[in-house]
C-alpha cells in the first residue's frame, strides 16, 4: 500500500485522477491494524482499477480532520480528488469494504 | 472436518476457552469478526488482570493470550458469524466466507458498546463521536473531548484521553461516579480533567463532523448547546454508558434474560453441547478475570460433554 503523509496527500489524492482508496489509521488503532491485511488483500484483486493508500493519522491529524476524518478506522474512496464514498469506525469490515470497492470497479 | 469444539468470539473468554480446549488436545476453532481480544483491545491499561503489571496494555496481553492459545494447536479464522444451526447433534455455524461444524460450540460473542441513544448519534459516530479512546484520541491532540460515562471504563478513558486532549471534561447523569475508587482519586488528581454532574447529553449535531451538541442538567432540566473552542474549531465526544450483550444471533434460540445469555454454574445453556462465556452470559461482573474463567470452565465442560455423548 502506498505510504501517505502530510506533504504528499495533496498531490497523490487530491489531485489524482481516477480512483483512490485511503486507509486511514494509526498505530494505536487495533481494529485499524485487524482489518489492514484484509485491505492489503483486497489490493491484489482490485490495485489494476484502484490506488490503494494508507495515511497514519497520528502524523497527520488536521489533514485529517480536515477531510472529515475523525474515528478510526475509516477506509474512504476518492475520485479525481473527490471523497465519494467511505465506512466509517464500527461499520468497517473486511465485507463492508469489499462491497464498497465494488460499486466502483 | 467435524471440530470438537467450535468458539464464537475471540476476546479473553474465546482465548482461554481456545487455551484450554487446545491443551485437552480438541480439534479446537475459534472465529472472531472483527480484531481479536474484544473489548479489552482497545483498552490501554489493563491493571486488574492478575499479572498484567508490567506489561498492562490490552493490546499485548491480548497478543499473549492468542499465542498462547495457539501455541497449544488452537485454530483461529476470520469470519463474521450469521447463522446458526443446533438442532442436531453435530453442530453447525455459517459465517460470511465459511461453514464450521462442531460437536460442541462456546459462545463467547461478548458485549458491544451501548449508545447515549440520542439524535444525530449514529450520523456522527467516527465523526466525532467515538467508542474507542485508543482508536481515536490522537485525533483530539491539545483539544477538548467530552467523556460520557461514570463507570470505570469512562474514568479510565478520560484519564488515558489526558495524554493527549488539552482538556477532558466527565459528563455523568448523577452526581457521583460508579468507577472504582482507586480510578476515581487519579481522576480527581488530574488537573486536566473536570466533571459535569446530573448532565446527559440530548442531541449531537453537524454536518458530517461534530460541531456541537446539546447537554441537559436532568435535576433542573436547563439545556445548553456546546461549540468547540474557536480557536480548536473541533472536539470530540467519547462514550462510554455501558455495554449491550451481542446475542441477537441467538435470539428465541437460546434461553436469555435480557439479553444476555443463561447458564448455570457450568457454563451451560438450555441447549446441550453448546456453552456460553464472558460479558455475554448473565453474571454479577464482567471483566477479563471472570471472563478467562469462564472460558476455561466452558472448555472443560464440552471436553467432558464430548466424553460422554460422542464414542470414540
Amino acid at each position: 500500500m502506498f505510504e501517505l503523509n502530510k506533504d504528499n496527500f495533496e498531490a497523490e489524492v487530491l489531485q489524482a485522477e481516477g480512483l483512490v482508496l485511503v486507509d486511514y489509521w494509526s498505530p494505536s488503532c487495533e481494529p485499524c491494524k485487524a482489518l489492514m491485511p484484509h485491505i492489503e488483500k483486497m489490493m491484489e484483486s482490485y490495485g489494476d482499477k484502484i490506488k490503494f493508500t494508507g495515511l497514519d493519522i497520528s502524523k497527520a491529524r488536521r489533514l485529517a480532520i480536515g477531510q472529515k476524518v475523525m474515528g478510526l478506522p475509516v477506509i474512504a474512496i476518492y475520485k479525481d480528488g473527490e471523497k465519494i464514498d467511505e465506512v466509517v469506525a464500527g461499520d468497517a469490515s473486511k465485507e463492508s469494504v469489499e462491497e464498497m470497492i465494488k460499486k466502483f470497479v | 472436518m467435524v471440530y470438537d469444539v467450535v468458539i464464537i468470539g475471540g476476546g479473553p473468554a474465546g482465548l482461554a476457552a481456545g487455551l484450554y480446549a487446545a491443551r485437552a488436545k480438541m480439534e479446537t476453532l475459534i472465529i472472531e469478526k472483527d480484531a481479536f481480544g474484544g473489548q479489552i483491545v482497545t483498552t490501554d491499561d489493563v491493571e486488574n488482570y492478575p499479572g498484567s503489571i508490567h506489561e498492562p496494555t490490552g493490546p499485548s496481553l491480548i497478543q499473549r493470550m492468542v499465542e498462547q492459545a495457539e501455541a497449544f494447536g488452537a485454530k483461529k479464522i476470520s469470519d463474521a458469524i450469521v447463522e446458526v444451526d443446533f438442532s442436531q447433534k453435530i453442530k453447525v455455524v455459517k459465517g460470511k466466507d465459511g461453514e464450521y461444524k462442531a460437536k460442541s460450540i462456546i459462545i463467547a460473542t461478548g458485549a458491544v458498546p451501548r449508545l447515549i441513544g440520542c439524535p444525530g448519534e449514529k450520523e456522527l459516530t467516527g465523526r466525532g463521536v467515538s467508542y474507542c479512546a485508543t482508536c481515536d484520541a490522537a485525533f483530539f491532540e491539545e483539544l477538548e473531548v467530552f467523556v460520557m460515562g461514570g463507570g470505570d471504563s469512562a474514568v479510565e478513558e478520560a484519564i488515558y484521553l489526558t495524554k493527549f486532549a488539552r482538556k477532558v471534561t466527565v459528563i455523568h447523569r448523577r452526581d457521583e461516579l460508579r468507577a472504582a475508587k482507586s480510578i476515581q482519586e487519579k481522576a480527581f488528581k488530574n488537573p486536566k480533567i473536570s466533571f459535569m454532574w446530573d448532565t446527559v447529553i440530548t442531541e449531537v449535531k453537524g454536518d458530517g463532523i461534530l460541531e456541537s451538541f446539546i447537554i441537559k442538567n436532568v435535576k433542573t432540566g436547563e439545556e445548553k448547546e456546546l461549540f468547540p473552542d474557536e480557536d480548536d474549531g473541533a472536539f470530540g465526544i467519547f462514550v462510554f454508558v455501558g455495554t449491550l450483550p451481542a446475542t441477537e444471533l441467538f435470539d428465541g434460540l437460546i434461553e436469555m434474560d435480557n439479553g444476555y445469555i443463561i447458564t448455570d454454574d457450568n457454563m451451560k445453556t438450555n441447549i446441550p453441547g453448546v456453552f456460553a462465556a464472558g460479558d455475554n452470559r448473565v453474571k454479577s461482573l464482567r471483566q477479563v478475570v471472570t471472563a478467562t474463567a469462564d472460558g476455561a470452565i466452558a472448555a472443560v465442560q464440552a471436553e467432558k460433554y464430548i466424553d460422554e455423548n460422542f464414542e470414540e
